[in-house]
């Protein structure tokens, strides 16, 4: 039984974060250093939070299993992060940064999270400035910015198409200088396995270390989760190749609530699959959209080259479906549209699964060099992966899976619903509802690792009254015991396929019956099918090597054992939520014109579960959401 | 497409390792390199062998993970291009290709292609960044930052942090590494109050980690996927040499 209880603090939404910060315990600066602090992950909210945890004299333990804390998944963002500095005089607010994530996000986050991200944003830009982040200049030397995802604001700050990379390395520098004092002790290339619990608190993690393949725990006071997004399910998505969801689903096995797994995002503008050896999906930037127009051929089965097919046979179908928005519809909308078209019989390029984004009237109108001086690295890049050249031809485009809103369930200060086990970043389910918005995400994983959990650990260490535990306590070898079995289990199965195989093909699976849109029927059949596929898995899989070593399959492995549980959280909850909403479209559920419907009546919840023991049903929870501030009303980009 | 495969293997850092051949059929060209070195793998774990171990994640070229030695040029024959971001048209039918990891003595081999590089990571800890803790900083307008250094800083800030620049210099240095990091933070008005101490904390730990000297070879820079510019270590020097004769 788990209870929900957001904490969320009384009084009006625009003093909320203020009352809760003075109300909060505080910890006596000489007893920080008494407290151990576990941080599993160096992505943006990783590394922020050991960062800022130990400029506070609280010792970190802090861990990755990459070879260096800088390589953390979020370095590949490109478009940039918002924030309602309103440097551009154009309207911006911290109102109105609050009011465009609640309706980005299709009603289905919590309003007093969302707010306090849009208060805290303007610190995150102050904060990175301060660490060298090279942020993009105007020649008067103030920081620029631009519009992104649809925002009718320029709230966007970036450096260069490597925004990511920049405020990674910004977090990282504040890392590597608390881990050369001393303060923070950094384990790279350690796997979290497994969370611990004493007398129903988090107290430590088991990890395998991926060179010597010892597997080892570590005790502490409290323990932080900011290990990421699980797009990989679906095998094939923009996201790094190591990306999983092992530490959530391992902590949610242990108790913790697991929100809205099915929220997944499908990102409109990704370089299409061009064979079955095809091992991720590449971005392209979102800003493309600004000049490029998206078509396919009006006629089915229309095999022409793009260039052989007039005006009269192209269906700009985003321009006509959605005038006011066009190119620039929400990622969702667009996605979806592109997935129509294609299935429709109207796709481009080999296997008829991509559409064209057009840069030949911008070229006319602009020149050739101007849209080389807004997109030429992109241009590069796209022509270094699929060989043809955009300046000639249109780009192929197709939808992949890109982010992931749900996560583990998390209280106002950040804390699941096991006491002491706090999720930051992607990880967690909290602040983008249904649908996150261009440039929110490296906003959120760093308010909350450098300015929320700052403030709430202190909370939780100050009032926690359980004693100090070691790695000597019986639940520490027993979670060691499981973990050391696993590994075993996983080496002595010694079947015919490769773990990748098993990946390849739930990826599959999820993408058809889980992906854009959903049907209860795709989905029964999805939940009939992954039991059967992890059951093959646990008698047919072939990892080679040893534990004790270096042995990349078994990392592999132990990754896509829990997607294949995990996958079938997610199909649970794609058809428990009967509605659609942002990136969740059940085609049951549309307006006339295949919009998505939202059925608020019943729906306006988030969706927790409960983990209920091996090949059982989970349990779902809800946490009803109030919109006191922004009201509940139908988005519309027409 | 058919290749030839040459491929460094090596069980741990204390075994001794060797080049083992490996013929592979059915490459197409529209493959990355290192989804044809997937295809392998897959052949491998079929026939129950171990699959080459190579770091490697993003695939995008931004993580610095990947780390090859492509007949001998680091991240392979094309310009700008990090390993990851390889494809084999680039690549005749028939081709032998020889694959390595990084060879330099700060960066040992921990199995087959893969390095440590925590030598790196350490000569940040020592000094690659600008103390400024959370919460203590001021409106971000208020630090006005021409369009001109900001544009070189992030030049410099592009370094990946992958090593190639090390393993293309005969005397293993990571000058062009480390001057990169120096640039961008002492090309802008942040960075000024410790710009005397990270250059002599920085460049000490690099000699430290048994990095080797730069006599201006400039193959760090044709090597380097981001482009990075020999010009920087040229500012390092300078730097350095200013911090050592007047101080910090
Ligand atoms: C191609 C691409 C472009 C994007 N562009 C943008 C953009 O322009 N703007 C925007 O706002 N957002 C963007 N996003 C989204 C954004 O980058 C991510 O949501 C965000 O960076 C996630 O940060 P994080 O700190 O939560 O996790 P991550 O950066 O993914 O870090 C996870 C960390 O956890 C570690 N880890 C995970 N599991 C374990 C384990 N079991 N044991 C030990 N360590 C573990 C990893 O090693 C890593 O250090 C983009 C995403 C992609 C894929
Ligand atoms: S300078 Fe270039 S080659 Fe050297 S680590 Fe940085 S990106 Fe790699
Ligand atoms: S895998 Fe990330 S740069 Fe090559």
């Amino acid at each position: 039984m788990i209870t929900l209880d957001s904490k969320i603090p009384s009084g009006p939404i625009t003093e909320k974060w203020d009352k809760h910060r003075a109300e909060m315990k505080l910890v006596n600066p000489a007893n920080k250093r008494k407290y151990t602090v576990i941080v599993v992950g160096t992505g943006l909210a990783g590394s922020a939070a050991a960062s800022s945890l130990a400029e506070l004299g609280y010792n970190v333990e802090c861990f990755t299993f990459h070879d260096s804390p800088r390589r953390a998944h979020s370095i590949a963002a490109q478009g940039g992060i918002n924030a309602a500095k309103n440097y551009q005089n154009d309207g911006d607010s911290i109102w109105r940064l609050f009011y465009d994530t609640v309706k980005g996000g299709d009603f289905r986050a919590r309003e007093a999270n969302v707010y306090r991200l849009a208060q805290v944003s303007v610190n995150i830009i102050d904060q990175c400035v301060a660490q060298g982040v090279p942020f993009a200049r105007e020649y008067g030397g103030y920081l620029a910015n631009r519009s992104f995802g649809g925002a009718q604001v320029s709230r966007t700050f970036y450096a260069k198409g490597q925004t990511g990379q920049q405020l990674l390395l910004g977090a990282y520098s504040a890392l590597s200088r608390q881990i050369g004092a001393g303060t923070v002790n950094m384990h790279n290339r350690k796997e979290m396995l497994d969370l611990v619990l004493v007398d129903g608190h988090a107290r430590g993690i088991v990890t395998r270390d991926l060179v010597s393949g010892k597997i080892e725990s570590f005790a502490a006071d409290a323990v932080i989760l900011a290990t990421g997004g699980y797009a990989n399910v679906f095998y094939l998505s923009t996201n790094a190749k190591a990306c999983n969801v092992t530490s959530i689903y391992r902590a949610h096995k242990k108790g913790a609530g697991f929100a809205n797994p099915c929220y997944t995002q499908i990102h409109p503008t990704c370089i299409p699959v061009s064979g079955d050896h095809q091992s991720k999906l590449t971005l392209m930037s979102e800003s493309l959209r600004n000049d490029g127009r998206i078509w396919v051929p009006k006629n089915k089965g229309d095999k022409r080259p793009a260039d052989q097919i007039p005006e009269k046979d192209r269906d700009y179908y985003l321009e006509r479906k959605y005038p006011s928005f066009g190119n620039l519809s929400p990622r969702d909308i667009a996605s979806r549209a592109a997935k129509e078209a294609c299935d429709d019989g109207r796709g481009v390029g080999p296997g008829g699964y991509g559409v064209y984004l057009d840069f030949e009237d911008s070229i006319k109108r602009l020149s050739e060099a101007t849209i080389a001086e807004r997109y030429g690295n992109l241009f590069e890049m796209y022509e270094r992966i699929t060989g043809e050249n955009p300046y000639k031809s249109p780009m192929r485009i197709y939808p992949a899976p890109h982010y992931t809103m749900g996560g583990l369930w998390v209280d106002y200060n950040l804390m699941s619903t096991i006491p002491g086990l706090h999720v930051l970043g992607e990880a967690n389910f909290s602040d983008h509802g249904a649908n996150r918005l261009g440039a929110s995400a490296l906003m959120q994983g760093l308010a909350d690792g450098y300015f929320v959990i700052p403030y709430t650990i202190g909370h939780y260490l100050a009032s926690d009254k359980s004693t100090k535990v070691t790695t000597e306590h019986p639940e520490f070898k027993k979670a060691m015991e499981e973990a050391t079995a696993q590994t075993q289990r996983l080496l002595a199965i010694n079947g015919k396929r490769s773990t990748n195989s098993f990946h390849r093909e739930l990826g599959l699976l999820m993408w058809d019956k889980c992906g854009m849109a959903r049907t209860e029927k795709s989905l029964k059949e999805a939940l009939d099918r992954i039991p059967e596929l992890r059951e093959e898995f646990w008698n047919n899989v072939k990892v080679t090597g040893k534990g004790e070593e270096l042995n990349q399959s078994l990392e592999h492995a132990g990754r896509v054992a829990d997607f294949l549980e995990f996958a079938e959280l997610m199909c649970h909850d794609a058809l428990e939520r009967e509605e659609s909403c942002g990136g969740h479209f059940r085609e049951e559920y549309q307006t006339e014109d295949g919009e998505a419907l939202r059925n608020d009546d019943k729906f306006c919840h988030a969706a927790v579960w409960e983990y209920n023991g091996a090949n059982k049903k989970p349990i779902r929870y809800k946490e009803e959401l109030t919109f006191d501030n922004v009201h509940l009303a139908t988005r519309s980009y027409k | 497409m058919k290749l030839l495969l040459k491929i460094w293997r090596q069980q741990n850092s204390e075994t001794e390792g060797k080049i083992v051949d490996y013929m592979l059929d059915d490459v197409s060209p529209d493959m990355s390199f290192l989804e044809m070195l997937d295809v392998l793998n897959e052949k491998l774990i079929h026939k129950g062998e171990e699959p080459v171990a190579f770091d490697h994640d993003c695939r995008e070229g931004i993580c610095g993970a990947c780390s090859l030695m492509i007949n001998g040029v680091p991240h392979g024959p094309e310009k700008a291009t990090t390993t990851c971001q390889l494809h084999m048209r680039k690549f005749t039918d028939g081709q032998e290709i020889v694959i390595e990891p990084w060879r330099a003595a700060p960066f040992p081999v921990i199995k087959d292609l893969v390095v440590d590089r925590g030598s790196f990571d350490r000569i940040i800890q020592k000094g690659g960044f600008i103390s400024a803790s959370t919460g203590s900083a001021q409106d971000g307008n208020t630090i006005l930052v021409s369009k001109i250094d900001a544009d070189a800083s992030m030049d410099a800030a592009a370094c990946i942090g992958c090593g190639a620049c090390v393993a293309a210099c005969k005397n293993g240095s990571a000058s062009l590494f480390v001057a990169a990091k120096l640039s961008h933070l002492g090309l802008l008005p942040q960075g000024q109050p410790e710009r005397s101490t990270r250059v002599l904390a920085m460049v000490m730990q690099m000699d430290e980690e048994g990095f080797g000297s730069c006599t201006n070879t400039y193959d760090c820079e044709a090597a380097c996927p981001k482009g990075i510019s020999v010009k920087n270590i040229a500012r390092m020097n300078r730097d350095y040499l200013k911090a050592s004769l007047f101080g910090v």
